[in-house]
């Protein structure tokens, strides 16, 4: 009888063990669904774009589990030390300021140029100038702009919408994020683009050095064989391949 | 949704908005509606509930708890609520997966804190990492109900605190008279008659409370408000099949109509129930309704 209990006992624990096994590799991805054509929701309400394709192949490749999860970018990089998800896949730049609190896996997309947007040529370097707040866009006008007025705002929508109904004179953003604005037709760009932040990369927890190497060969293996490019050429037109 | 949705570009008027309006999307808006009002729901009655307990432990004989109820109210209401939402859930979180992590994992060796990194070991995860996406939204809705019942209860513990104090003392006096233990004063005469007292309180801590749900996003509930934001943004061609401007006014228009008619349900509801609590009392109010009669 006690053996029977036993064997048993040592099956159900054997159980619990493969069904944590299999499951263990399950990773978040966060987003912030906003800011197309990086990530946005389509409209069945599921996060798309070019990091949703990204996000899929490079978890397909390391040979996890992914769930997405949408956050307030305002809060994306608390929520993830906090560790109410695993990575930040969030078109977010690798900079040194956010270096210091999370880790970047390898960048994969190449230092996207910013750029300005405005209804009309203006002098931008004393204009109100929108950017969504937390982004290396908000603070280049706060530290090299020292003539114009920064309007912060929590999604990039809003920064769109303010230059539109005059309350600000351009936008600062990505450039792919800007082109199919300026697509629209009604909005143009002005000024030169910019060069800052150093390519977009996954933010990961800086205690989880496992999974950023694996997202690492996964990147590396997407650039390796050219899949990275299509993807690159087929969401962000206009930006630079590997 | 419906058979001829395949091509919206191609549909105009009533038909292309019947195809956008059902959109997943959309449905993810109308359904927030539903997780709002059930939030609220279950919110109301805890807070009441804190609301009650915290007032007891404050009017208490026993010091220790008195002062546990005198600085549950004096803290929670002194603080600014979105400090309170950011700070509490955090920690709240983080101290149940701690907790989880001492018992489930006792021969883990790192340190739960590296640097900025609040690391727990798989197990104690809070929900598991490999939990459905609905499991970590029940528990998100849970930590948010929890939070919202905290501070909202202490504004109702303050509330019926001084309702407690408002009825009349002669009124227990002579239920101590007829022999009652304080236990019976309280249940058989205190707190019938102090909601009376309490339900002007209350009631504005409702219409505050209806009105205070889009915090609930920085909590991580995905509420009426920021699905309206996101619908009503500038959609452009490339990312939908529904291209629009921006539409923010319209979603917004009906949140407003919304919350006009939810306050105003409210308020006919609330007043025939202080219309009724009134009934026989002591007070103006009760004098008012006997000489009507």
């Amino acid at each position: 009888m006690k053996s029977l209990i036993l064997a048993a006992g040592a099956f159900a624990l054997s159980g619990t063990m493969a069904f944590a096994a299999a499951h263990a590799e399950t990773v978040r991805l966060g987003t912030e669904g906003a800011y197309p054509p990086y990530n946005f929701l389509n409209d069945a309400g599921e996060v798309d774009g070019f990091e949703r394709a990204l996000g899929d192949e490079l978890c397909a490749r390391a040979e996890l589990t992914c769930e997405w999860v949408t956050n307030d970018w305002d809060s994306i990089i608390p929520n993830l030390v906090s560790g109410n998800y695993d990575v930040i896949i969030a078109g977010m730049s690798i900079t040194d300021e956010r270096d210091e609190v999370i880790d970047f896996s390898d960048p994969y997309t190449q230092p996207d140029p910013s750029a300005f947007v405005a209804m009309a040529e203006g002098d931008l370097s004393s204009g109100v100038i929108a950017a969504q707040s937390g982004t290396i866009q908000a603070s280049y006008v706060a530290t090299e702009m020292p003539g114009a007025t920064l309007l912060e705002f929590a999604t990039p929508e809003e920064t769109v919408a303010a230059m539109r109904n005059g309350e600000a004179d351009a936008v600062i953003a990505d450039k792919a994020f800007l082109e199919p604005v300026v697509a629209e037709g009604d909005v143009m760009f002005v000024g030169e683009d910019i060069l800052i932040g150093g390519g977009i990369g996954l933010g990961i927890r800086e205690s989880d050095g496992e999974l950023k190497a694996k997202f690492d060969t996964a990147i590396q293996s997407m650039k390796d064989d050219g899949t990275l490019n299509a993807l690159i050429v087929e969401w962000l037109p206009g930006s630079a391949t590997f | 949704m419906f058979a001829y949705c395949t091509d919206p570009a191609s549909l105009d008027g009533l038909a292309w908005l019947s195809c956008y309006l059902t959109t997943g999307k959309h449905m993810n808006f109308y359904w927030s509606f539903g997780t709002v009002l059930l939030l609220l729901a279950i919110t109301a009655p805890t807070a009441l509930l804190f609301g009650y307990a915290g007032a007891s432990a404050a009017r208490s004989t026993l010091a220790p708890l008195r002062w546990f109820g005198q600085i549950y109210m004096a803290i929670v209401r002194s603080v600014p609520d979105i400090v309170f939402f950011l700070f509490f859930v955090i920690a709240l979180d983080q101290g149940i997966e701690y907790l989880r992590h001492v018992t489930l994992c006792p021969d883990w060796d790192q340190p739960v804190r590296q640097g900025n990194d609040f690391v727990v070991c798989t197990a104690a995860k809070m929900p598991l990492g490999n939990a459905p996406q609905w499991m970590h939204e029940i528990y998100g809705a849970g930590l948010a109900v929890l939070t919202f019942a905290l501070v909202f209860g202490a504004f109702a513990a303050n509330v019926l605190f001084g309702a407690m104090r408002a009825v009349p003392r002669a009124q227990l006096e002579t239920a101590e008279a007829y022999g009652m233990t304080r236990r019976q004063v309280t249940r058989r005469v205190l707190v019938p008659q102090m909601w009376v007292y309490a339900l002007p309180g209350l009631s504005n801590l409702w219409m505050v409370l209806i009105k205070a749900t889009p915090l609930l996003f920085l909590l991580g509930v995905e509420d009426i408000v920021y699905w309206a934001r996101e619908l009503g943004g500038t959609k452009s061609p490339r990312f939908t099949d529904y291209p629009h401007g921006d539409w923010r006014v319209y979603y917004f228009g009906f949140l407003l109509l919304f919350y006009l008619a939810f306050t105003k349900v409210s308020e006919v509801v609330l007043s025939r129930l202080m219309a009724r609590l009134t009934l026989g009392q002591a007070t103006a109010g009760g004098e008012a309704q006997r000489k009507a009669a």
